[in-house]
């Protein structure tokens, strides 16, 4: 049985579609991405997972139950790591993690022990007695995971993991979420961040404008809609657009940006020669594979992270 | 292959039946646990609150009861047949209650939904959107409770009322503050953003219904375009109630029934409807 099945799921506010009518399942186990730009109902897919978000039609089942009606059981089998860290400032660590155990309805003789195992599992042990105001923003996220995990969920909900974290930050978190996994923790992701979308997900949709734009891991998202390698060449703003003509013969498919001209090619350094052979020399020029980012600008037109 | 299918099942039928268990502890006791913690987390300002809770009477009372009460009862030999500072107890202790309750319900209900985003974690647990409003309106309520009995055991201890029947009132200062303070928690859960709302409510709102409602003198004594600011005001039906309890004002069973109504039928509307505000603002 699939952990969650999505079926024309639907979510209207006023005039805005925010969720589309989009269809997806997710098995057991599997670590599943939504990517997409803000305001692309990512983050309210994810609540009607969790049923603090009514749907305005479709069907969705959350380990065969139905969020609206079975509220608390659903929400008794899963985490939930929100974008913002909506922590208990005012309470220590370690309270925090007590506090959102009982919400659960679990006995204290069950979250004593298992507040010190998560403490340590977010390498927070030494910071359990510390007020949360007190806390960096990367101990503070690391503290909501800790929290999310409470109740040994079997499903957990990311929403913008690792946005407005440090490099270092990020990769503790990521290093933390693949041993959930596993743990055999379903893992749910939404980021605007193709290089979280490769690290964490086995499968991921691209969403925009509360659609499903195409579906599949992220290196066969990248197989079928971009080639193995991109040149990224800087004429200088006044020039790039000019030469797009020019530029089309030596790549498959050429795309404009306000600062930069994207050559998608097999092989970018041969490109990068045959454009310089015919004469043309861009400020700078990079060669690199293609990412999720290319995807993205293909299938919508636009960027990620604009 | 039926081995295989044991060892598998086994946890995972675990797993379920105890997320059903958890749920159905949680359907009945989530406000509860809720309000505990609400309750907890407060120990951050316990000492301010107490400090308050000691000190506001204290103020009041030799200001008003012993300043203005030499003077009143110089002049008159008291109001309705007792001393000033015996007649102005009861109703320093039902608006103090008010007032405690009703910031209660502005600022902190609003940084549930808006800053801290408190309700919003506690709406992703087992918990319901609705238990998440019924938490917070029973732990302010439990506050209440405890601020209203530190004041009267002031009021005791500087000869204000006497012991017996005037414990009452601390019950009833908390429900006034309930039915005040509960439509003004609807209120705060539908602001999207913080402005000059919660200042309007204290100097249009607030300031006019203890002012106006009979705590320093008999409502009666006001012109009557005046007295409908005391009829509408929770400070003046437990104000009324108070003194009945605390030196036997006397009212009629009409009259005890009539504030009592008023009281319980504005608290319950007040519920109601910030458990639907609640619940709009965390389903959306």
């Amino acid at each position: 049985m699939p952990v969650i099945e999505a079926h024309a799921l639907t979510k209207t506010y006023g005039e805005l579609n925010a969720v589309d009518g989009i269809d997806f399942e997710v098995a057991p186990g599997e670590s599943f991405g939504l990517l997409g730009p803000n305001g692309a109902g990512k983050s309210t897919a994810m609540r009607m997972i969790g049923g603090t978000s009514l749907r305005t039609s479709g069907t969705l089942l959350v380990n065969g139950l139905d969020p609206e009606t079975h509220g608390p059981e659903v929400r008794a089998s899963l985490g939930v790591v929100p974008q913002t860290d909506n922590l208990d400032p005012e309470l220590k660590a370690r309270d925090n993690l007590l506090m959102y155990g009982r919400y659960f309805g679990l006995p204290y003789s069950y979250l004593r022990p298992k507040a010190d195992e998560l403490l340590e599992f977010a390498q927070l042990t030494d910071k359990a007695a510390e007020k949360v105001d007190n806390l960096s923003g990367g101990m503070k996220r690391r503290l909501t995971i800790a929290r999310s995990l409470i109740n040994d969920p079997s499903v957990l909900l990311l929403d913008e993991p690792t946005t407005g974290l440090d490099p270092q930050a990020r990769h503790i978190l990521w290093d933390r979420l693949f041993r959930l996994k596993e743990t055999g923790v379903t893992l749910i992701v939404t980021t605007h961040f193709m290089d979280e979308a490769e690290q964490l997900c086995d499968r991921l949709v691209v969403m925009d404008h509360g659609r499903i734009v195409a579906e599949g891991s992220p290196a066969s998202l990248i197989r079928q809609y971009s080639t193995r390698e991109v040149l990224e060449l800087r004429f200088g703003s006044e020039r790039n657009a000019a030469l797009v003509d020019r530029l089309r013969g030596f790549a498959t498919r050429i795309e404009a940006l306000p600062d930069r001209v994207l050559l998608y090619a097999e092989d970018g350094e041969e490109s990068l020669a045959a454009v310089r052979r015919d004469g043309l020399e861009p400020v700078t020029s990079l060669v690199r594979r293609s990412s999720l980012e290319d995807v993205f600008l293909r299938l919508t037109g636009r960027s990620l992270v604009e | 292959m039926s081995e295989l299918t044991l060892s598998v099942t086994p946890p995972d039928t675990d797993r379920v039946a105890r997320a059903a268990r958890q749920a159905a502890r949680v359907r009945r006791w989530g406000w509860w646990y809720q309000a505990e913690w609400r309750l907890f987390s407060m120990k951050a300002y316990l000492s301010s609150v107490f400090g308050w809770a000691v000190l506001v009477p204290l103020l009041y009372v030799l200001a008003m009861g012993v300043g203005l009460g030499a003077l009143v009862d110089g002049r008159s030999g008291g109001i309705d047949g007792v001393p000033y500072l015996t007649f102005v107890a009861p109703g320093l202790l039902v608006s103090t209650a008010v007032m405690s309750f009703s910031n209660e319900m502005m600022f902190p209900v609003m940084s549930g939904f808006k800053w801290q985003e408190l309700y919003f974690a506690r709406a992703a647990t087992s918990g319901s959107a609705g238990q998440v409003a019924i938490a917070e309106l029973v732990a302010v309520t439990i506050r209440s409770l405890g601020e209203s009995a530190i004041f009267w055991v002031v009021l005791i201890s500087l000869g204000a009322t006497s012991g017996g029947l005037s414990a009452l009132m601390i019950p009833i200062g908390a429900l006034s503050g309930l039915a005040l303070g509960a439509p003004i928690a609807a209120y705060s859960a539908t602001l999207a953003n913080e402005g000059f709302q919660f200042s309007m409510i204290q100097r249009f709102v607030l300031n006019p219904m203890f002012l106006f409602a009979g705590t320093f003198y008999p409502l009666a004594t006001m012109p009557v375009y005046l007295q409908w600011i005391g009829w509408i005001s929770p400070m003046w039906h437990g104000t009324q109630l108070a003194r009945a309890l605390s030196f036997g004002l006397p009212l009629s069973g009409a009259e005890i029934a009539f504030h009592l109504g008023f009281l319980i039928v504005a608290a319950a509307t007040g519920c109601a409807l910030t458990i639907r505000n609640f619940r709009r603002r965390l389903t959306k």
